[in-house]
């Protein structure tokens, strides 16, 4: 029998092999009526102002809402859609970040940092599509399988005091979210892994490949996120149809090597890169299953104008008309690859530089002959991001470990000024801003203290403010959220919101194991609800192909994160119990012996004891003890019976042996030493 | 009467071991008192025997574990703004504007974030109340002008992977103004240091740069710069605005063309929570055989850094960079034969004892005896004061960890030398700062209270507090003696007067009036530490009159002292007088109740500043326990009366707060230059810092004197 099984399994094997081989041909190419599920692969090259390189990967993978699946995918990861159906989840994001996403440097207003510019640590999100009372029991389901899925914990986002249920200033406003964030978490290959392991063509085919991960981690900013959205309802017995996002955005500094070699002469030329010094891999094809695999080169709006100034300029100095016609061989910089598609931006609304975008199809390349984009720069270009309208940090104010203050500053990006006359004809005009914060519970929030300032002048909480939303938090159960509508002026140079907090005491045992080194306050997030960060480009027919260029399409508003606080609140001497316990038992000893001594005593009883002890013959030691507390207690010695001369023979002779003992030891000790 | 009487006849009841042991220790107190304050002093002199080694405690500090990265080319780039500053100086000095931007230049130049504070050094004044309280954010005052402003430069490197929740301070002092060579040298070595963590990548925490400018002084500069990092105002209500002054606005006129992310801006730049603080400075002159590194710890009220911050600087200075760290000692002491004699005496018992038994190793060398004492003694004496030994003081006060690191080097300042105190400097506080960085909480594993006696010894609390407690023990038992003595003696004087059968109500009555006799005594006390209380307020309004030299100012606080003690004792019914009508042994009783307010004001002052109750303890304690009328001494004539005159004399007049502060300056500086004005500087001083060291002396140890004085001359 042992014999026999072998072979008939290798056989059932090559036998499913085959059979699943041609069901996926038939799948993917044959059943043309029905909509299908999809794999696209993209990546997206941004060079930003500060010498870095924005790299952002966008995979797509989508199951269409049907019945005849079953329980079965072809491409689509089974684990997610499990999870969506299980818990029910209409819309749910995850993202893992390290570092800070540089507002101010690496822009704030594009649709790339204002959906994809995270807090450090985990953040995730989720709707659900069940009655209120479910929601918190799918919510922890989902955290503990979220965490066994991507090797974090993301379980301790289970606690009641770890997330919060906003009501409406989260952009994805709805009575069923659910939000939470861990700031401390850290983030490393092991997360990346098992988010890889959702692609078909993990990090073995395809744009993924480039996907090296001590490239990825040296750089100065990498969040992966994973974003799903299920259509339609899953209670006609469909499955819900299903769209897995998964982005991961890393910010590079090219080849860093050269970049400190150059330092003192070329030092504001922006430093040339390809994509194989960057990953130190090439692309080699795309991945068989994905249905479009495109890389994506975007120049900003900024570094158009820029270099549309340093053309002109060219030309007035050199009265060259050579420079080319095509776009894509410029006098500032040059690419190893002639870009198959040129996009242009739309310039409807704001400005008069639309940012340019260049397509590579990865289709063409093999493994023969690998795609590798190069840029390099000629001369020596400087620009500027866009900036949300408002810059916002925040920060702790006082010190000691009893209260302190937490202040939110927004600060005006002098870009904005453009978009706002663009944006309002009004008279009166006014900027949104809506401000959510979720404070853990040992911070003690006061709102009572909230004090708005408006260009340094304190202004009356009810002028600003036009909406206000404020659950308390409850100790041990639930954190305080704040959410606010600030209307401000749109002419306002800065505002400041502040407001005090009491830091609280926590139980022994609910101090995490590094206690001293402060307790995080997750990022607020401040969006701006008028802004939209959208990108139209024209040439639109081949949209629908592209998931990213229709992400960037849609209308979101622009979000930001500030940065996470951390509170030092007063810890314990965590030797302390061992101490506490010690005392305890030494007063209780002390109080129960002496009680019982009090209750036991009887005073007549006493005194006979005494008189006993008075009478009966006492031995050399207790006679000498006896003499000694007679002396403490200052009185005469009056040995009872023994005469006072034999009492002191037996002292003076004890005296003495005790003296020759002594010295015997310190003279052995003399001599042997 | 009756009651002893027919307790006699009976077999007493036991009595409580522990109470009996009180009893005996009372009744015995003179023995005690004696045998506990040589005890005390000598486990002072001790102190420096039993220091331990120093050890690293928080085992995440790793201190030289990571071999230095600042390289030649770093201190190039250093060299190159100490020759630019130079320069900038010889050209054109009559505002240092010029000296800010070149230094802001360079930070943009490395890609950090720039920002310029402006400030306005704030008067230090006497807040009665304030003693305590957390820093706030400081008055506004209205009459600022364009003169008197300062401006800090300030750097920040955000760490590449950080979270930005943590920060590390490096502060330079700076006079753009009259700058030595020392603080360009000091500048170089913070800008090498600076251009090299641009580059590293293990960064973990931000990194600020504070160039302090301390032409109004360096504490000044940094504590502003702290006050608006942590309590900021946003509501400008001044008329001031920095905007008018046209000189600062010229500040902003810097080119920002560096691409490497760096940014300039006007408003106030802040990283995370500031894990530690190093101020870092450069002598002009060096004179020693070596390159020194000193460090300076001690922070307002005798507040220290964490002993592992001082532990890693030792560390690295010493067996990394090869540089002799030094920590401030009296000079006067060093010198001493008597201390000498005590070491060696010390050394040849550690001898003995070590022939004993091998295994006894608690000797050293009768010179590091010296040295330990030294240094043990201006430790004592700077955290005493209370007054904080430089610019490091202001972090404390904000609960971080820091302190000043004082570089001298060996030679002038030539070049070839430069580049090496400038690549050995660097070295020692990218290691320092590596250190810091590889934390992952705050400090909190080693010591908070501690006395050095070397750069790599050290005393703990639980050792020096031995000498306190020994010295405050005799206190409390003196004083129970006394008013047993009091109660008793009276009791038996009334006994033998009246008649065993005259047993009345009355008599019962005069027992229990005498029982609260001791009322009279506490409210004479309470009088005078009332009047304590006043004369520690009295500066405040003092300080309001203009125009008031300091000697004057001293003279007019001393006549209005002694002016409200004589109100307050005739307004609360002349208690002396009265006391003296009444009772002939109330002196003891007055004795009695001062001895134990000493004691409760010693306890709480080791509370706040140990140092200060330390020092405070070894000179009112003998004072109390000696003080005895005068007349009786006379009158009993004996030799050991002799003595306790004698005694009495000295220590009254030692005890007094400006006589000891004139005995003590005299000492270190000599006697001519003394002035009745010094007095009222130091005490000035003492309040601007909220030292805790002025309340003391006001409100424990005046009184106190005063008591002891008015029993000396008791007349009974």
């Amino acid at each position: 029998m042992a014999l026999l099984r072998r072979p008939l399994l290798l056989l059932l094997l090559l036998l499913t092999h085959q059979f699943l081989h041609s069901w996926i041909v038939f799948g993917s190419v044959n059943e043309e009526g029905q909509k299908q599920e999809d794999f696209f692969e993209e990546l997206l090259l941004k060079p930003l102002p500060d010498r870095k390189l924005l790299t952002h990967f966008h995979f797509q993978s989508s199951a269409p809402p049907s019945s005849s699946n079953g329980r079965h995918h072809h491409l689509f990861p089974k684990a997610i859609s499990q999870l969506v159906q299980k818990f029910r989840v209409k819309e749910m994001e995850l993202s893992f970040t390290q570092g800070r996403w540089n507002y101010e440097s690496w822009g704030g207003f594009d649709s790339i940092p204002s959906s994809n510019a995270k807090p450090p640590g985990v953040e995730l999100w989720a709707v659900f599509d069940v009655p209120q009372h479910l929601i918190d029991a799918m919510w922890k389901n989902l955290t503990h399988t979220l965490s066994g899925l991507f090797c974090a914990s993301i379980n301790f986002l289970e606690s009641s005091t770890a997330y919060s249920a906003p009501e409406w200033s989260f952009p994805p406003a709805s009575g069923n979210l659910r939000y939470g964030t861990l700031p401390r978490e850290a983030v490393c290959t092991e997360n990346l892994t098992p988010w890889l392991k959702l692609l078909p063509c993990r990090d073995k085919a395809g744009i993924s490949m480039l996907l090296d991960r001590p490239s990825i981690y040296r750089g100065f900013y990498h969040s992966q996120r994973l974003h799903l959205t299920s259509t339609g309802s899953g209670s006609e017995g469909l499955d819900p149809g299903i769209i897995l996002e998964q982005t991961l955005t890393v910010v590079l500094l090219p080849n860093s090597q050269r970049a400190s070699l150059a330092r003192a002469g070329e030092k504001h030329v922006q430093p040339s890169w390809s994509l194989s010094s960057i990953f130190g891999k090439e692309v080699s094809g795309k991945c068989v299953l994905a249905e479009t695999s495109n890389v994506y080169l975007l120049l900003d709006r900024g570094l158009v104008a820029e270099l549309k100034q340093l053309r002109k300029e060219n030309e007035k100095s050199a009265e060259k008309v050579s420079t080319s016609e095509n776009n894509w061989t410029n006098p500032s910089f040059e690419l190893s690859a002639k870009p198959d598609r040129i996009f242009i931006e739309e310039s409807s609304l704001l400005s008069k530089n639309p940012s340019i975008l260049y397509k590579f199809e990865v289709e063409k390349y093999s493994e023969s002959e690998p795609f590798d984009l190069v840029l390099t720069w000629k001369i020596p270009v400087v620009w500027l991001c866009q900036q949300a309208p408002l810059h916002a940090s925040r920060f702790l104010m006082g010190s000691g470990n009893e209260r302190g203050a937490i202040a939110i500053s927004l600060k005006s990006t002098q870009s904005s000024e453009g978009f706002v006359g663009a944006n309002f004809d009004d008279e009166r005009c006014e900027l949104q801003v809506d401000v959510f914060q979720v404070v853990p519970w040992y911070v003690k929030v006061y709102f009572h203290s909230l004090q708005v300032f408006v260009d340094q002048q304190p202004k009356a909480v009810s002028d600003t403010i036009e909406k206000i939303h404020v659950s308390p938090s409850k100790d041990k159960e639930s954190p305080g959220v704040m959410e606010l509508v600030l209307k401000l002026p749109c002419s306002v140079s800065s505002a400041a919101l502040t407001i005090e907090f009491d830091k609280g005491f926590l139980h022994i045992d609910e101090y995490p194991p590094d206690a001293n080194q402060g307790f995080d306050i997750p990022s607020a997030i401040v969006s701006f609800p008028n802004f939209h960060a959208s990108m139209v480009f024209l040439e639109n027919d081949s949209l629908n192909q592209s998931p990213l260029l229709s992400k960037f399409q849609e209308k979101s508003p622009v979000m930001s994160y500030t940065e996470v606080l951390l509170v030092p609140l007063t810890t314990p001497d965590f030797s302390m119990p061992y101490n506490v316990i010690t005392i305890t038992c030494t007063v209780f000893a002390l109080y129960f012996g002496s009680l019982l001594n009090a209750l036991r005593r009887r005073v007549a009883e006493e005194e006979r004891f005494l008189k006993d002890k008075a009478a009966k013959k006492t031995g050399r030691l207790p006679l000498l003890l006896s003499k000694l507390s007679a002396k403490l207690r200052g009185r005469q010695s009056e040995p009872p019976h023994s005469t006072p001369g034999s009492s002191s023979l037996v002292n003076s002779k004890l005296v003495f042996k005790v003296i020759l003992i002594a010295g015997l030891a310190v003279c052995w000790q003399y001599y042997f030493s | 009467m009756a009651e002893t009487k027919e307790k006699s006849h009976k077999p007493k009841p036991r009595v409580r071991p522990i109470v009996r042991l009180g009893i005996f220790l009372v009744s015995h107190s003179f023995l005690v008192s004696v045998v506990c304050c040589t005890s005390g002093v000598l486990a002072l002199f001790l102190l420096p025997v039993l220091a331990k080694n120093t050890y690293i405690s928080e085992n995440a500090l790793m201190p030289g574990s990571a071999s230095p990265m600042l390289s030649n080319q770093h201190v190039l780039d250093g060299n190159r703004l100490v020759k630019d500053l130079t320069n900038s100086n010889l050209k054109s000095s009559e505002t240092g504007i010029e000296s800010h931007k070149i230094i802001a230049q360079y930070m943009l130049d490395l890609g950090a974030e720039v920002s310029f504070h402006k400030f306005h050094p704030q008067m230090n004044q006497f807040h009665p109340l304030h003693f305590f309280s957390s820093p706030d954010s400081g008055k506004i005052q209205e009459n600022y002008s364009c003169s008197s402003y300062g401006i800090n430069t300030v750097g920040i490197i955000r760490a590449p992977r950080g979270d930005g929740k943590e920060a590390i301070v490096l502060v330079t002092p700076y006079n753009a103004l009259k700058s030595g060579f020392g603080e360009a040298l000091s500048l170089g070595i913070a800008y090498s240091v600076f251009s090299l963590l641009t580059q590293v990548t293990w960064l973990a925490k931000d990194i600020i740069w504070l160039v302090a400018d301390s032409q109004f002084g360096e504490y000044a500069a940094v504590s502003a710069w702290l006050r608006e990092y942590q309590t900021p105002k946003f509501s400008s209500l001044s008329t001031f605005n920095s905007e008018m002054c046209p000189d600062i606005n010229n500040l902003f006129e810097i080119k920002v063309h560096s691409v490497a992310g760096s940014k300039f801006s006007n408003s106030f730049r802040r990283a995370g929570t500031m894990a530690a603080a190093l101020v870092l400075k450069v002598r002009d002159q060096g004179e020693q055989f070596e390159d020194t590194i000193s460090i300076y710890a001690e922070a307002s009220n005798g507040q220290m850094p964490n002993l592992d911050l001082i532990n890693v600087v030792n560390y690295l200075a010493v067996h990394r960079q090869g540089l002799r760290v030094n920590v401030e000692k009296l000079r006067s002491l060093l010198n001493s034969s008597w201390l000498k004699s005590l070491g060696e005496i010390f050394e040849s018992l550690a001898k003995v004892a070590k022939t004993l038994n091998p295994k006894y190793k608690f000797g050293i060398p009768a010179t590091e005896y010296v040295e330990g004492t030294a240094t043990l003694a201006s430790s004592l004496y700077y955290q005493a004061l209370g007054v904080p030994t430089g610019p490091h003081g202001a972090f404390r006060d904000y609960q971080v960890d820091a302190i000043t690191l004082e570089i001298s080097p060996k030679f002038s300042l030539d070049k070839v030398w430069r580049n090496d105190i400038l690549l050995r400097g660097g070295r020692l506080i990218e290691g320092v700062i590596r250190s810091v960085n590889n934390l992952l909480e705050k400090f909190h594993q080693s010591f908070f209270l501690y006395l050095l006696t070397s750069p790599s010894k050290f005393v703990s609390v639980g050792v020096y507090m031995i000498a306190f407690a020994l010295l405050i023990a005799p206190l409390p038992m003196v004083a129970a003696s006394l008013y047993v003595d009091a109660n008793s003696s009276s009791n038996f004087l009334k006994g033998d007067s009246s008649t065993p059968s005259a047993i009345t109500d009355a008599a019962e009555h005069g027992i229990t009036i005498r029982s609260w006799k001791w009322l009279n005594s506490a409210k004479l006390v309470f009088i005078v530490h009332l009047w304590g209380a006043i004369v520690s307020l009295l500066p405040y309004f003092i300080c309001q009159i203009p125009d008031c030299s300091p000697t004057t100012s001293f003279v007019i606080w001393v006549l209005l002292s002694i002016l409200s003690l004589v109100i307050l004792n005739s307004v609360l019914a002349s208690p002396l007088a009265c006391v003296k009508a009444s009772q002939e042994k109330e002196w003891a009783l007055v004795k009695s109740v001062t001895i134990s307010s000493v004691f409760i004001g010693l306890g709480l002052m080791s509370v706040i500043n140990f140092a200060t109750a330390e020092i405070g303890a070894l000179v009112m304690v003998p004072m109390c326990l000696l003080a005895q009328p005068l007349k009786l001494d006379v009158r009993a004539g004996t030799l050991r009366s002799c003595c306790r005159i004698i005694c009495n004399l000295v220590l009254g007049h030692i005890a007094f707060p400006p006589a000891a502060f004139f005995l003590l300056k005299g000492m270190l500086d000599g006697f001519g230059s003394a002035n009745v004005g010094d007095f009222w500087m130091w005490v000035e001083s003492l309040w601007a810092w909220n030292s805790a060291t002025y309340l003391f002396i006001g409100m424990v140890q005046l009184p106190c004197w005063v008591l002891c004085v008015s029993i000396l001359f008791h007349s009974c």
